[in-house]
């Protein structure tokens, strides 16, 4: 564009004025950078500064501007200027805070200081100002996939904050599973007694509420689009369908219990053997008086068999913990003393886990009576009397207990859908030609929750043992499909009080996106941000890296093969840039040219010069703040690394890499978040996939005539300030060991 | 004539934990116990006992009645506190393990020659006779349980013992005529056997 304007902004307070030579800075900016305007200011973040800035912007016609003061991470309220491009060098806690105090450190701190102001004056020539995509189009409706407890909390919430929403309920009934239940365990104090489930009421007041849609005996024959404007087709079960359009969904499908038959040698199968379920039925049918069995005894004696085929270590029923049984058992044991406190009633535990205030619950079944036996059953024989057979682990003996009844505590099984793992290799072998696979396929589609129109597959992408991949501590009702967010046991396994706050959770963040995608912003976890990833298909070769590589599945492929972004499913994480082999792939301010040019801009210093030059590639979310804290913590590092920024190390495109080793850095380090099962990433598997693509980039250094160590990658948390900048040093301590680039010279 | 441990047996049929909540002091707490073990870690006696609270607690609820009854472990319970303390439940474990011991002195089942025991039952014999614990008699008594040589030998060699506690006027060896008693035995020994029959009556072991 032929007007656009450049300007660099330099602050000199916070005492940058008396460690540098402010006008050194400027004539970088003038001669190197070759901004127009060039303005020193000595409090810039201040009313005032802020003020001449937007002037220039508004009379003077300044449309790009570097600001070289503190870190992009401070002073974020002030520096805010909507309509232009603005890039950060971070003198302050990037150089002033981190360089050795003294005269001796002088040079290196003023060249480190100008490098970082090249840098920022390189990014901003190449940056535009992202113009957002403000969709007014876009539907704020949200579909409830799921009837049950979390269903049910969700539409309510949702609907009681003014927005219209649509429950699909595959059976003739709200209510889930908890509706099959006598009673529940309390939520709120004293916590001693079972409570009525409150199931009913809450169904009543879902029909009846003027903002939510109820689809009974209904499924999603398929569910297409983006956030903001899924197409959801509802499958009545007599074949009609209707098509519903929504923002953002939230799937709250359940579980199913453990097969108790999967249970032979603790009685599954058996007489007088029942689950949780079971009980739960045999429970309601005597409504408060003398429990039966199935053959219509009364029941004096019960056992309850806690973890029972769960946290099981051998692989061959559930490996985790499902938190509920403990409590459930506690509250059916209570169903037995309640009725009449003669009976007997023992519950065989190996940990009794309550979560929240489960305690005063098991408190209160003492209190009533309820025997706890800390043991491991190994048989239960069923029949007119059973019998359980259990390690006493805390007498140290093998023990039996005779019950007229025993309860098998079996876990949740989470039913989010089809395994993509799964169906990612038979659909391969299915488009392949393989016939066997194709009907593997139709099959396992058909247990699909959600059929989703994405290339990536029908459902959201699994964690572990089935449940729904979501970070449960920092982002738990995230998935990996932007806009549609999983509550309840289909997540992780939990209680019925969990479940609904879990609801009331994903419904606040279905909003979120709702409003967010309408303004063509990006909802999580880059929130407000109006870029969004453009490809130069002319250059494309379709090699489908972007569409794999996703996170999120946002990229489909169009009827030519090419990629096909939806936006609104976008993350703006940057994978997809980092994957393309010839880098077509870009958003308005965040490219392989505004880092590349970064890169480039460095002063390499000859070898002569003994000055090791090295390049940090550091996430915004972890690495970089925990960089910032080095200096807000006044540890010094080395003042030989130059940091960029990156959005996630997902985004790094191995020619950044390339380039510098090229142009004679000495190395590059690579900072990103945990991967693997306890992943840190905000985007999940961004930092997995750069470590991926990274372990393949020896032999390209090989070719260069590189040493490996020249390239090395970290994880970093972001408490790990002091750790960064020792890190920093032994590795230019290691680089100055092993002598200059032998490219130094040929860039 | 029945004994009362077979009276006890023939009430409480195969619930121990019932029999403790009604018989024993503080019983009806047993069943608040959660097995944490802190009972168990917080025991300075711990490695001499059999079984720690917390695995007393355990078997009252798994009904080893006589294995609870006829153990020493509540016997060698030296009534520091820290158990009752610690626990989190909020237990009076120290009072919980004198009632059982008590208890199972009643039925009989104590083991027998239990120092612990035999020193409790000395101090309370002299405490019930005399009103109060007459140190003399009780110190006597206690060397010469084992008979004359091993209590003279005894003696012998907690003389300096003796002799300063008499040098201090804290022990008067004339008591071993006149004794120390109270104003009013016959009364102390009333009251006792009214207080007792009361507690007896309760407990069911009249």
């Amino acid at each position: 564009m032929a007007d656009n304007k450049f300007a660099a902004y330099i602050c000199s307070g916070c005492g940058l004025g008396d460690k540098f030579n402010i006008a050194g800075l400027e004539k970088v900016a003038k001669t190197e950078g070759k901004m127009t305007v060039i303005k020193t200011h000595p409090f810039l973040c201040n009313a005032e500064g802020v003020q001449m800035i937007k002037d220039d912007i508004a009379n003077d016609g300044v449309t790009h501007l570097c600001i070289a003061a503190c870190s992009r991470r401070a002073k974020t309220e002030a520096f805010v200027f909507p309509t232009a491009a603005v890039s950060r060098a971070n003198l302050r806690e990037g150089v002033l805070w981190i360089v050795a105090e003294g005269s001796d450190h002088d040079e290196v701190r003023q060249e480190m200081a100008e490098d970082y102001v090249r840098m920022g004056c390189a990014e901003i020539k190449k940056m535009k100002v992202p113009e957002g995509n403000v969709k007014e189009s876009s539907s704020k409706r949200i579909l409830v996939v799921g009837g049950g407890m979390s269903g049910m909390t969700a539409a309510m919430a949702a609907a009681d904050a003014g927005y219209e929403v649509v429950l699909v309920e595959k059976t003739g009934a709200l209510g889930g599973f908890a509706k099959n239940l006598f009673k529940r365990v309390p939520f709120a104090a004293p916590y001693a007694e079972a409570q009525p489930t409150g199931v009913a009421e809450l169904a009543a007041q879902v029909s009846s509420h003027p903002k939510i849609k109820v689809h009974l005996n209904s499924t999603l024959a398929e569910t297409a689009g983006a956030p903001g404007r899924f197409t959801a087709k509802v499958a009545q079960e007599s074949g009609s369908v209707t098509e519903e359009l929504c923002g953002a969904i939230v799937q709250t499908t359940g579980f199913t219990t453990y097969d108790i038959a999967k249970l032979p040698e603790l009685g599954g199968g058996q007489a007088n053997v029942v689950d949780q379920a079971g009980l739960e039925a045999l429970a309601i049918a005597a409504n408060g008086g003398a429990i039966k069995r199935a053959d219509g005894k009364e029941v004096k004696s019960v056992a309850f068999v806690q973890c029972a085929g769960q946290r099981d270590e051998s692989g061959t029923h559930l490996a985790y913990c499902s938190g509920h049984c403990c409590a459930t058992s506690i509250k059916q044991a209570m169903y037995f003393k309640d009725a009449n406190p003669d009976i007997d009633a023992v519950v065989i535990y190996d940990d009794l886990r309550v979560p929240g205030m489960g305690e005063d619950f098991y408190r209160s079944a003492q209190q009533k009576g309820v025997i706890f036996t800390k043991g491991k059953a190994s048989k239960v024989t069923g029949g007119d009397s059973c019998k359980v057979e259990f390690k006493d682990l805390i007498l140290d003996e093998t023990a039996t207990v005779d019950a007229d009844l025993v309860v098998l505590a079996t876990g949740q099984v989470p039913n989010a859908g089809v395994n993509l793992d799964e169906w990612t290799t038979i659909n391969t072998a299915a488009d392949g030609g393989n016939e066997e696979a194709k009907q593997q396929r139709t099959a396992l589609e058909s247990t699909s929750v959600l059929n989703l129109a994405y290339r990536q597959g029908p459902d959201m992408p699994q964690f572990k043992y089935g449940f729904a991949d979501s970070h449960f501590i920092c982002f738990p009702y995230e998935t990996r499909r932007t806009g549609i967010y999983a509550a309840g046991p289909m997540r992780r396994p939990m209680d019925m009080l969990q479940a609904t706050e879990d609801a009331t959770g994903a419904a606040l963040k279905a909003i979120q996106a709702v409003e967010n995608v309408g303004l063509g912003r990006s909802p999580f976890p880059r929130v407000g941000d109006l870029s969004f990833p453009t490809a130069r298909l002319e250059g494309c070769t379709q090699c489908k890296r972007c569409t794999v590589e996703c996170p999120f599945g946002a990229i489909d492929e169009d009827e030519r093969r090419f990629p096909l972004f939806n936006e609104e499913r976008c993350r703006r994480c940057g994978t997809c840039m980092g994957a393309c082999p010839v880098r077509v792939i870009s958003f308005e301010n965040y490219s392989c040219d505004t880092v590349g040019s970064q890169v480039k801009a460095v002063n390499v210093p000859d070898e002569e010069d003994e000055k090791p030059r090295i390049l940090i590639l550091a996430c915004e979310n972890d690495a970089y703040p925990a960089l910032d804290m080095a200096g807000m913590q006044r540890l010094t590092y080395s003042a030989f690394v130059r940091v960029i920024p990156v959005r996630c190390l997902g985004s790094v495109n191995t020619i950044w890499i390339t380039d510098a080793l090229g142009a004679g850095y000495d190395g590059v380090m690579m900072m990103g978040c945990q991967k693997g099962d306890n992943y840190q990433c905000h985007f999940v598997k961004g930092s997995e996939m750069a470590y991926y693509r990274l372990s393949k980039i020896g032999d390209t250094l090989k070719g260069m005539g590189l040493e490996p160590e020249r390239m090395l990658t970290y994880e970093i948390a972001i408490t790990d300030g002091a750790r960064v900048a020792k890190i920093i040093d032994d590795y230019v301590a290691q680089l100055i060991e092993m002598g200059p680039s032998p490219m130094k010279g040929f860039g | 004539m029945t004994t009362a441990n077979e009276n006890a047996v023939a009430k409480y049929k195969n619930n121990f934990l019932k029999e403790v909540e009604a018989t024993v002091e503080e019983g009806h707490w047993v069943k608040m116990c959660m097995q944490c073990g802190v009972c168990a870690g917080s025991c300075p006696f711990g490695p001499h006992w059999e079984h720690s609270p917390q695995k007393i607690f355990m078997m009252i609820r798994a009904g080893k009645r006589e294995e609870v009854l006829k153990s020493d472990s509540m016997w060698m319970c030296t009534s520091c506190y820290n158990c009752m303390v610690r626990c989190p439940r909020e237990l009076p474990i120290t009072h919980i393990m004198h009632g059982l011991a008590n208890y199972a002195y009643r039925l009989g089942l104590s083991p027998k020659g239990q120092p612990n025991q035999a020193i409790a039952k000395l101090f309370w014999d002299s405490a019930l006779k005399y009103g109060r614990v007459n140190e003399l008699k009780f110190s006597l008594a206690m060397y010469f349980r084992d008979g004359f040589v091993q209590g003279v030998k005894n003696a012998l060699a907690m003389q300096s013992v003796g002799l300063g506690l008499v040098k201090a006027g804290r022990l008067n060896p004339m008591e071993i005529i006149s004794g120390h008693t109270c104003k009013d035995t016959s009364g102390i020994h009333k009251m006792i056997a009214k207080a007792r029959e009361i507690e007896d009556r309760r407990r069911g072991l009249a």
